[in-house]
């Protein structure tokens, strides 16, 4: 194995005021690695994944990405363009509320379309073929195309951000609570939507949420955080089975049986 | 092709007064390309757990444990998920899967992430739930909905679609009926024949004479602890 890590966080520290959002958070995830984090709520982890992102501007750490054009690069460092044109192009974004990551007066067409026009695409036609192409992935029917996303169900808005985030090739998605808030069949489809998509794509993930029976199933990593901090990382079965931390136990064998 | 040495480990319980539990020491096999080898002992004596280890789900707190050319004690994740997506099969006694994915689909899976063409991985799926008596109405169907003994054979059929150098069976021929039993003990066979080294539990007796070359008490890795 000689290849690189897709991305290196070292040393991410994020306060509020006195409070710890984050602190002395590090990992490497690797080409094709879907990683989960997980925790309570309050536990740093999405101000963790907003640090990564580069919503948020962290107190001190690097995160270094393996850029397509320049090989590996600090995000942090980056100018505001440059960091705009990583988000459009190799990364990818999907929240947990459809409404942050969709343009809610545009059609589903138009919202697949836009991100491919802000990386350069002109050609109206194959503009609105891939469009078509992607809304088929996600199982959004094609009669459906220039219906805006409010006239959309929950399940088919989020899969619709996730055709729109999708549909530029991205390497590296990053994941807020994706199945959040979603009825647990809809969230069953999304679940072997997103698996299929990792898999054809070769994607890169890193996925917030507080289900462990989504990590499970989606994620081949696990860090599990409290009070900011990394108690526990590894393989997703390993913690799960046999954790080592009191918190993890805790976290663990909280879970209801169904 | 699987070596094991030296192997132990505790249990802590953090919410339980933090009591530790010691739960094997010193434990050693080796299962060479070709050769089954059947785990025996009481319920409770660890041979589960010296399975998951090997498996990577449980960590190993010390010694060695080799499934070729990968050290499973201690290795980073991607060389476990590296290891268990070409080398390492496994066959459990619960099927885990994402609801309302097709049966096939879960068949055909292990061989998708091996790079084989979708098309090709389903018509092997096919091949391989039809010698598990799947009926074939039932393959565009979600497992979860299954039989005890149905979604055993699913489960059979996705970790014998690929010709893993090594593989973990635990328990195969529970819950399943005479002709089926045959089935699974046929497929073992066929994989010792292609040189699979197969490491498994059998309460079953007779399957386990049938299959297995050698059997391992693991009674002796948690005496005196």
């Amino acid at each position: 194995m000689t290849e690189h890590p897709l991305l290196q966080v070292s040393d991410i520290t994020k306060t509020y005021g006195g409070r710890i959002g984050c602190a002395d958070v590090s990992f490497d995830l690797w080409p094709g690695e879907v990683m989960g984090i997980v925790g309570e709520s309050g536990s740093g982890k999405s101000t963790l994944l907003s640090c990564m992102a580069g919503h948020l501007a962290p107190d001190s750490g690097r995160v270094i990405f393996d850029t397509r054009s320049d090989g590996p690069r600090d995000v942090l460092a980056m100018n505001e363009p440059e960091r705009r044109m990583l988000a459009r192009t190799d990364w990818a974004f999907v929240h947990q509320n459809p409404r942050d990551g969709l343009r809610m007066g545009v059609s589903a067409g138009g919202n697949v379309g836009e991100r491919l026009m802000a990386v350069g695409a002109r050609h109206y036609g194959s503009i609105r073929e891939q469009a078509v192409d992607w809304l088929g992935r996600v199982e959004i029917s094609s009669d459906r195309i220039d219906d805006r996303p409010r006239q959309f169900s929950g399940g088919m808005q989020q899969r619709l951000q996730i055709a729109r985030n999708l549909v530029t090739g991205p390497r590296l998605v990053f994941m807020d609570e994706p199945t959040g808030g979603l009825d647990v069949s809809v969230q069953a489809r999304l679940l072997d939507l997103l698996r299929g998509l990792v898999r054809q794509m070769g994607l890169s993930a890193v996925i917030v949420t507080h289900d462990l029976a989504v990590v499970r199933l989606l994620a081949d990593r696990l860090m599990v955080m409290k009070d900011g901090r990394v108690v526990e990382q590894g393989l997703t079965d390993q913690v799960l089975d046999d954790p080592q931390h009191a918190y993890t136990q805790l976290l663990v064998s909280s879970v209801l049986q169904v | 092709m699987i070596a094991v040495a030296n192997v132990s480990k505790s249990f802590t319980l953090h919410n339980q007064g933090s009591a530790v539990l010691p739960v094997m020491a010193g434990a050693a096999l080796r299962v060479a390309a070709g050769e089954c080898v059947g785990l025996i002992g009481a319920s409770g004596s660890g041979k589960s757990t010296l399975m998951r280890m090997i498996w990577g789900n449980y960590r190993t707190d010390g010694g060695s444990i080799r499934v070729g050319e990968t050290e499973v004690a201690g290795a980073e994740p991607r060389e476990i998920i590296a290891l268990r997506r070409g080398t390492l099969g496994y066959v459990s006694q619960f099927l885990r899967v994402v609801p309302r994915v097709p049966t096939i689909e879960v068949v055909a899976e292990p061989l998708m992430r091996l790079g084989v063409a979708p098309d090709a991985a389903r018509a092997r799926a096919e091949t391989v739930l039809t010698r598990l008596n799947i009926p074939e109405r039932l393959w565009t169907l979600s497992p979860t909905t299954f039989s005890g003994g149905e979604q055993q054979r699913v489960n059979i059929a996705r970790g014998f679609i690929h010709d893993w150098p090594a593989m973990l069976l635990d328990e195969p021929t529970a819950s399943l009926d005479a002709g089926n039993r045959a089935v699974v003990l046929d497929l073992i066979r066929e994989a010792k024949s292609r040189g699979s080294a197969i490491l498994g539990i059998f309460h079953d007796e007779d399957a386990r004479n049938q299959v297995c070359d050698r059997l391992v008490d693991v009674t002796g890795f948690s005496e005196g602890l």
